[in-house]
Formats: C-alpha cells, sequence, structure tokens
C-alpha cells in the first residue's frame, strides 16, 4: 500500500459546490409520511386524474425503473402532456425516461425540468445520445448537481430508512464530487474520510410494475434497481401495472410484495405502460421505435411532427400504441422477450 | 494466417485478461462481449454481474442495456442496484470494464463534459451512471477504447471516475479502497497498465505490426515504455470462432471496426 504521506492530495474538501436541491430535513419528511392516509382504500384510477392531482407544478419527481428498462411511460408521457411545470427529476441512469421529460423544455410549452439531480442523463446507453436532451442540457435551461448511479441510489435508501445521510466510499477525489452536494464526514470508529450522501424524499414517484392490487401492493419481477427504497422514500407514489390482481392474490403469496399499499397513492392499469422500454418476463425494448425517436430529434421541424404524432397529438397512452403499432407490435415485442434466440 | 479485425482484437484480448472464477462487472458493448467469450473459452466460472442488478445471467444475446432482461436471463439473482455496488464496496468484485471520452496518464476518465466551464460545457456528456461507484470500488479496473490522441489526453477536463488521481497514494489519501484502481487499458494499438511507483501509464504489449512511435503519437502524454518488449498474443481461432459465432453473431461489435 502506498504511503500516504507521499502524496500531495490532502484529502478531498469538506463539501461539493454542486445545489442541494432537496435539504434532509428528516422531520419534515416523518411529518408528510405521518400525514398519509393509510386506509386500505381502493386507489384505480385512469392515468390523467392520477398525474392530474398528485404532480404538482414545482416537484421533485423519482422516475422508477432504469432509464429504458420497467419505465412508467404512460405516466411520464402524462407528465409532459399536462404541461407540468419546474420539476425536479432525481435522474439516476435516466434515458428515455428522461428524453420524455426533456420534451417539455425548449419545445414551446415552458420548462418542465428545472433541476436535476444527475448521474446519468442525455444518453440512451449503447443506443447514442439524444439530439434534443444535449440541446436542453447544454443551453442553461436546467440546474444540474452532479452524483453517481450508487449515490442516489443511497439518497434513497437514506430517505427510506428515515435518516438524514449515509456514508459511501465513492465519488471522492474527482469532480462529481465537487459539483455534488455530499459532503466529507470521518468515520467515528476507524477515522477514514467517508462520503456523506444526504436522504432524498421526492415528493412524487412514478413507478412502473408488473402486478398491483387496487389498495397498491406491487409485485416486480426481475430487478428492482432502486424501486424498493424510491416507493418508501417518495411522499406520493403513482403506480401503473401491467395488471391488476385481487387482495387475495396477494394476500396468498405475501413473499411477493415489494412495495406496500401505504406507500402509494395512486394505481393506474396500463398493459405496455413500459414501452418503448423493456418489461422484463412481458415484453422486449423496441428498438426501431426508439431510434426513430432519436433521429427526429436531430432537426427541431422533425422532432416537432414527431412530438405531435406520439405524444401532444394523442389522448392516451393507448391511442399511442396504436400508432406504434399496436398488439401486433406489442406481440412481436413478447416474442422478442420469450425467444431472444429467435 | 488468421486474419482478424482490430475490435476482435481488442475483445479476445480484454477476455484472456479475465481470470476464471472471478467477479467482473460489465457494461455493454465490447466489455460484454470480451467477458461473453471468456466464459466461453478461458474463464467458464467468470461471474458477471449488471449494476441495475443482474447477477450470473446466462446471455442468450448482447444486452442493449445494463438494465435489460438479457442480463439476468436465466441468471443466479435479480437485484437492486445498490446490492451489486455494495457488492462492489465490500470488496467482491474483481474486475469492472469502463469507458469515457477521455482519459489521462493516471487512468482519470471524463464522461461529464468537453470544455473548460462546467457551467457553459461545449458538449455535455451522460455523467457518471455508475462509472464513478465502479472505478472506486472495484479492485481492477479495465478500460477498452479506441486510440487517439482526442481521448488520450494530458489533463481530462473533467474527473468523473477516479483513475490514481494525480500519482502515488491520492487514492488512499481520499478515501478510497486502498488497493482499487486502473488495472489495463486495452486499445487497437496496445495493452497498457500503470508502473507500480508512479502510477502513471505504461505500455505493456504493443499489438503486433504496431510501432512504439505510433502509440506514442497517438497518446497526449508522456507514456512509459514497456519494462520488455512484448507483443500481444494473437486471437486464436478457437477465440474467433466463438466470437463471431456464439458471442456476437449479429456482429453488432465485431462489426464496428
Amino acid at each position: 500500500m502506498a504511503d500516504h504521506r507521499t502524496s500531495n492530495f490532502s484529502g478531498f474538501p469538506d463539501r461539493g459546490d454542486g445545489p442541494l436541491f432537496c435539504p434532509p430535513d428528516v422531520d419534515a419528511a416523518r411529518l408528510a409520511f405521518r400525514d398519509k392516509p393509510k386506509g386500505l382504500s381502493v386507489k384505480v384510477m385512469s392515468v390523467s386524474e392520477a398525474i392530474e392531482r398528485f404532480v404538482q407544478d414545482g416537484d421533485y419527481l423519482g422516475s422508477g425503473g432504469f432509464g429504458g428498462d420497467r419505465i412508467a411511460t404512460a405516466l411520464l408521457h402524462e407528465i409532459v402532456r399536462q404541461k407540468k411545470q419546474h420539476l425536479g427529476l432525481a435522474g439516476h441512469t435516466a434515458t428515455h425516461d428522461f428524453q420524455i421529460l426533456a420534451a417539455g423544455n425548449n419545445t414551446g410549452r415552458g420548462r418542465l425540468l428545472k433541476r436535476v439531480d444527475v448521474a446519468y442523463i442525455i444518453g440512451l446507453e449503447a443506443r447514442g445520445l439524444s439530439p434534443h436532451a444535449r440541446r436542453v442540457s447544454e443551453s442553461g435551461d436546467i440546474e444540474f448537481c452532479e452524483w453517481s448511479n450508487y449515490a442516489l441510489a443511497v439518497r434513497f435508501k437514506a430517505g427510506a430508512m428515515g435518516v438524514p445521510f449515509l456514508p459511501m466510499r465513492s465519488m471522492a477525489g474527482t469532480d462529481t464530487y465537487k459539483h455534488s452536494a455530499a459532503r466529507k464526514v470521518i468515520c467515528p470508529f476507524t477515522g477514514i474520510d467517508l462520503v456523506a450522501i444526504p436522504a432524498l424524499w421526492p415528493d412524487v414517484s412514478v413507478i412502473h410494475v408488473h402486478e398491483a392490487d387496487a389498495f397498491g401492493n406491487c409485485r416486480i419481477r426481475g430487478t428492482s434497481v432502486a424501486d424498493f427504497d424510491l416507493a418508501r422514500a417518495s411522499k406520493r407514489v403513482i403506480i401503473s401495472c401491467e395488471r391488476l390482481i385481487s387482495n387475495d392474490e396477494i394476500r396468498r403469496d405475501p413473499t411477493s410484495t415489494v412495495i406496500p399499499y401505504f406507500c402509494v397513492d395512486a394505481v393506474c392499469e396500463v398493459p405496455y405502460g413500459s414501452y418503448p422500454g423493456n418489461m422484463p418476463y412481458e415484453y422486449y425494448s423496441d428498438e426501431d421505435h426508439l431510434q426513430l425517436w432519436l433521429k427526429s430529434e436531430v432537426d427541431e421541424e422533425s422532432y416537432a411532427a414527431f412530438l405531435e404524432h406520439h405524444l401532444f397529438g394523442v389522448s392516451d397512452f393507448t391511442e399511442y400504441l396504436e400508432r406504434c403499432g399496436g398488439l401486433r407490435r406489442m406481440q412481436e415485442l413478447r416474442h422478442e422477450e420469450f425467444f431472444p434466440n429467435g | 494466417m488468421t486474419t482478424y479485425t482490430r475490435m476482435e482484437l481488442m475483445i479476445c484480448a480484454a477476455s484472456g485478461l479475465l481470470a476464471d472464477g472471478a467477479v467482473v462487472v460489465v457494461g455493454t458493448g465490447a466489455p460484454c462481449a470480451a467477458a461473453m467469450l471468456a466464459q466461453k473459452t478461458s474463464a467458464p466460472n467468470l461471474t458477471l454481474l449488471f449494476e441495475a442488478g443482474g447477477v450470473g445471467p446466462q446471455l442468450p444475446r448482447m444486452p442493449i442495456s445494463v438494465g435489460d432482461s438479457r442480463t439476468f436471463y436465466k441468471g443466479l439473482m435479480a437485484t437492486s442496484m445498490a446490492d451489486i455496488m455494495e457488492t462492489c464496496q465490500r470488496g467482491l468484485v474483481d474486475y469492472t470494464f469502463l469507458g469515457g471520452a477521455q482519459i489521462d496518464q493516471y487512468g482519470n476518465l471524463n464522461s461529464t463534459m468537453i470544455g473548460s466551464d462546467y457551467h457553459k460545457p461545449r458538449v455535455r456528456l451522460p455523467g457518471s451512471g455508475g462509472a464513478n461507484d465502479l472505478g472506486s470500488l472495484c479492485w481492477n479496473v479495465m478500460v477498452i477504447t479506441p486510440h487517439d490522441r482526442r481521448r488520450f489526453v494530458e489533463k481530462v477536463d473533467f474527473i468523473t471516475t477516479p483513475g490514481y488521481l494525480n500519482g502515488p497514494g491520492a487514492r488512499e489519501a481520499n478515501g478510497l479502497p486502498p488497493g482499487t484502481g486502473p488495472y489495463r487499458v486495452i486499445t487497437d494499438l496496445a495493452i497498457m497498465g500503470y508502473c507500480d511507483e508512479t502510477k502513471r501509464m505504461q505500455v505493456v504489449s504493443l499489438h503486433p505490426g504496431v510501432t512504439w512511435d505510433e502509440v506514442q503519437n497517438q497518446t497526449g502524454f508522456e507514456l512509459l515504455k514497456p519494462t520488455a518488449s512484448r507483443i500481444t498474443s494473437l486471437p486464436t481461432p478457437e477465440q474467433l470462432r466463438v466470437l463471431r459465432d456464439e458471442v456476437d453473431p449479429r456482429r453488432y461489435i465485431i462489426g464496428r471496426s
């Protein structure tokens, strides 16, 4: 091991310079959770009603899944269609979800995104960068704070735990730390420097799941990404599900419940609700549609036409699915999911 | 003589660096191809992790996203992102592969922005994603990248992910776990490692037909010469067959070169 004394670094700064959009007021969060309705009440409603009632201008938003995998596409579309303004966003691998929300910035519809905690935005992983998301991000229209994916997961975890911060060992020594709102903390046991990550309690989160009952007890199959903690940390949670199931079915197998009803405010049944994203054990991502979306963004005219046809000019998500090939296309994507080798 | 492309050489070289029985966090693209190739040839007991929560899949095809359902297809576990990162944080993960728009002589990586002012970037890039965590917490960090002066720079515009920061001891002085750090850089020209003393990038082997001058000319900082003159092993016919027929039959990755 290298001798610390030979280093010309004397450790990392006490705090990052990035803006802390949501200070970790742990007792205010407790009060918000205390005041949540906790009865077993039926929360099934339409997507438009859920977004109208539970997403307010200026809210800080959490987006479930992993960018283009098990995302709440229908709920995100509706947020854009209803022209919500000045939202904050926790962007851990925010790929297609960020691309959808960015359609509310620099398109003559005001300023949907105002503050973004960034771990990963603009890119769609191996598919390339979104030209519009890049334009928005480079225009100065959004205020950013930098984090890593784990840091954002830890922020939700601290929120779910009901503590103001958690320590971790990444980010130290980098510009990512410098432009974050993390701080240095010294371990009281070992004396080593750790990075303190503030808890985050989003005002509202949108999460797509496989199955939910009418009260909001939810099942997720495949990777949970950060949604176990995100659902618990969020003051309000809107669920979209592939299928509604009975409360008896939930009670038959409680081990499968990942999100309990008392975290949830609204349940919307939206088959293919993650399209064009992947939904594990249901359907694969529609790579053709995602490429079409990316290509449309290259110039403003084709992008405006694309958004009109797919987002603003449709009344709901079912109409979007129809414009994307309807049930026939969905069945092809189901085939792709179940038989990946053709 | 066996013919191969530079991309195929990079993937085969990276594959050969993965020890059997090890655990590796991979992304999409060339790293995933290298890990799949290793599993099917030299390292059948290599366990793959994906940052969104996929553990030990039997990959039917190359994933498109590090969170898509192929990353846990016939897998051992489908868990959370925090669980994967915490597996790295407690010291269980041997290797990871990372990329970036820029890399410097200490292996620091930039995937956040190009330009001199963070608030007015010339190009805004995605950011860390899981890279900072993986680069901080895994024992050995590998990079597969094309080799040119635009990428290999004297100073990265933004340190997204820590390499050896500014030299020996800097990682430890910043509280990063001791013994972790950059291990290998595999390019279309050479394989590089890092000098134990200085933590500066040092050529390990030149690819067949590549000269030292060529590598140095494509690098924006002074590379350290190899301790012994070595040539990267050629891909074996078996590696190429498996890579072309089983790992990437649709030529998503190897078709890029």
